[in-house]
């Protein structure tokens, strides 16, 4: 090796000891925090999940078919939902698939409720929204396995580090989108607003977010979307559902309970998709 | 008359370096110069206007000529740099310039209204929805709320529309829903930017007279911004022109096209009809400026066609036509006189040009006599006085 690229690799910057050192620091004084949290949520997740398992899954389906026919008054839409479960049923991935549902739901939820603020600020201060960009960037492009395994020190095996792990890749979506809407409200409607005496407030309630409506609502589906993509991955720690099944057909070459698994997700990922478009097309 | 707005050497700057760039106004740079040297765009300098209660007062100018910048300036949607812009509030005067945020908010929910080149209109809403913007802001009940807005939407003929969606409207109809929002607010106040600008002409056109109507009827303070002359001449009591973020002339419509400013006026008003503008009064030759013979005979033209005699109190006592004894008639009837030579038609001050002209034309070029409201004889129009106010020379 010539001796500039020798001089430069004579001291090697140790950020992985450093990572290591600060994650170190967190479960040596933080254990229990991340630990009850882990439980609690553990605890909440599966109290969902087997609370949900108690209903007769004939009935659950109906009764989410109902629920995609009073979201979007579509017939059609309702009797495909629940032949698309039935079809999960019958392949006998019930358990599975409520599972995973769960956990989609409340990552998209938690995403929702963390990213819109956030994006709302952003989009109201261009300075945190440039500080906050290359976090974003961060967030989505570091490879998921390698925040698994933090995640893993500290929370443990189980739901919760899906969750989390979920949460962190989902964020940015839905703060980008959010974002996204409220900078592309018309100047002069929020002018209008401005005009005839709005406060800080009843702008934003009126105005701004009516006008993002749909670009959030967007932003919803995409979350639940991406949360389904990061399934196997928090399959990897612990957390159940058709993840589980999908690194199980992979650990033993099944190809027959790999495509099962993998079209449940689908038909979970289409069902989902086609019941979250509120505000998109249709009525303005 | 109460003054309504008031702007005292208004500046506005634009950008970074605000003191930087006002010293450089303070020097009489221009806006090209303002920005090479600071970055700052000058949106308008030491802009002096006074605005009366009732007036339509029509802010003029090319695009970036800082007339809407000006009109902004009263509600706060620009930041006046300096100067004060005072608007009145009740039994008293604010300086929107400094005023705080409560009372700002008050103004512009209570006193000032606005309506938008680009209508502004809120999509997802439906039309009563709409004009209901400003009192829901206030806080009005709903009660309260619905009744004043169903009065609005009577009053521009909407009253069918109120349960569409504002896209469903056409432009004109929209534009109709912004005036209507603006009107229910009650605020005394309406800034109109470009209101009529993005409607193609006939609906522009029918806009504009029935803003004139409901203005007859409700005698806001309008301050109307406008690139079309035709439009500000025919809608503004006041018109003021701008130049590069500077006023350059105020005065009745009248007064800026027979007294142009500068050259930028006079090509403004180049293609102006002068006689949709001009009156018998702008052209006619006073009185005492008229040839007089003996015994009270007064000649109305420079070519000694006819004269009238005037008795002690100013009226007419006899008039003659080509040495012959004529009759003297209103212009208000010139379609129904038979046409014929022993006739003199009279006008007011008020009368139109153009009804001149025709009182002209019908009594085979006769001057037109000019009579006060008490039938007193004030001046006469010949027909070189028109030629010369149609001509501009």
């Amino acid at each position: 090796m010539d001796p500039i690229s020798k001089f430069f690799v004579s001291y090697k910057i140790p950020i992985g000891e450093w990572g290591k050192a600060f994650f170190t620091f967190l479960t040596d004084n933080f254990n229990t925090f991340f630990r009850g949290l882990s439980g609690g949520l553990n605890f909440l997740l599966d109290g969902v999940v087997d609370t949900l398992l108690l209903v007769p899954p004939v009935l659950l389906i109906a009764l989410i078919a109902l629920l995609a026919y009073y979201l979007q008054r579509s017939r059609g839409l309702a009797v495909a939902v629940f032949l698309g479960l039935l079809f999960i049923l019958n392949q006998n991935l019930w358990k599975q698939t409520v599972e995973t549902l769960v956990l989609v739901v409340a990552a998209a939820a938690a995403s929702m409720a963390i990213g819109v603020p956030l994006g709302i600020w952003a989009a109201h201060k261009p300075k945190v929204y440039r500080i906050m960009l290359p976090v974003l960037d961060l967030m989505q492009t570091l490879p998921t396995f390698v925040y698994l395994i933090p995640v893993l020190t500290l929370f443990g095996l189980g739901n919760a580090p899906g969750l989390i792990v979920t949460i962190i890749f989902v964020i940015p979506t839905s703060v980008r989108l959010t974002h996204l809407g409220v900078v592309s409200v018309p100047k002069s409607i929020v002018e209008a607003g401005e005009a005839f005496g709005a406060t800080k407030s009843q702008l934003l309630w009126k105005v701004e977010l009516p006008s993002a409506l749909p670009t959030i609502m967007a932003g919803l589906t995409q979350s639940i979307m991406l949360s389904l993509s990061m399934v196997v991955f928090a399959a990897l720690i612990g957390a159940g559902g058709l993840g589980t099944e999908i690194n199980r057909a992979l650990g033993s070459r099944k190809i027959d309970l790999g495509l099962e698994a993998g079209l449940a997700i689908v038909v979970l990922a289409i069902v989902l998709d086609r019941m979250t478009r509120i505000g998109v097309g249709g009525k303005k | 008359m109460t003054v309504a707005v008031d702007f005292r050497n208004v500046d506005i700057m634009f950008g970074q370096d605000q003191a930087g760039a006002l010293a450089m106004v303070d020097a009489g740079a221009t806006r090209a110069e303002i920005l090479e040297k600071t970055g700052n765009v000058l949106g308008c300098a030491g802009a002096s206007l006074t605005v009366h209660e009732g007036e339509i007062s029509v802010l003029m100018g090319l695009s970036g000529s800082g007339k809407s910048t000006l009109l902004r300036a009263v509600n706060r949607l620009n930041v006046v740099s300096r100067g004060q812009v005072l608007v009145k509030d009740g039994d008293g005067t604010v300086d929107v310039v400094t005023c705080d945020e409560v009372t700002l908010r008050r103004l512009r929910q209570k006193q000032v209204a606005m309506v938008f080149q680009q209508f502004g209109l809120l999509p997802w809403r439906t039309v009563e929805e709409n004009v209901g913007l400003g009192l829901e802001l206030a806080g009005v009940p709903e009660a309260e709320r619905k009744e004043r807005v169903q009065r609005q939407l009577k009053l521009v003929n909407l009253d069918q529309w109120s349960k569409k969606y504002a896209h469903e409207l056409s432009g004109g109809m929209q534009q109709r829903v912004g005036l209507a929002r603006a009107f229910a607010t009650e605020a005394p106040i309406l800034l109109m930017d470009e209101p009529f600008s993005a409607l193609d002409p006939l609906i522009r056109t029918k806009l504009q007279d029935e803003l004139l109507q409901l203005q007859a009827e409700l005698k806001k303070t309008i301050i109307f911004v406008s690139h079309d002359l035709e439009e500000a001449l025919k809608i503004g009591t006041h018109i003021t022109i701008m130049e590069g973020g500077r006023i350059v002339q105020t005065g009745a419509p009248e007064d800026i096209v027979l007294r142009p400013a500068n050259d930028y006026v006079r090509d403004f008003i180049a293609n102006v009809n002068p006689l949709s503008v001009l009156t018998a009064w702008n052209v006619m030759r006073d009185r005492r400026d008229l040839e007089h013979g003996d015994n009270g005979w007064v000649w109305l033209d420079r070519r000694k066609t006819t004269r009238f005699k005037i008795d002690e109190h100013g009226l007419v006592a006899a008039a003659e036509r080509d040495g012959k004894p004529a009759v003297w008639v209103s212009c208000a009837d010139v379609e129904g006189q038979p046409e014929e030579l022993a006739q003199v038609f009279w006008a007011n001050p008020g009368t139109s040009l153009k009804t001149v002209m025709l009182a002209m034309h019908r009594s085979q070029t006769a001057p037109v006599a000019l009579f006060d409201d008490q039938s007193r004889f004030v001046g006469a129009i010949g027909i070189r006085d028109v030629l010369s106010a149609v001509l501009r020379r």
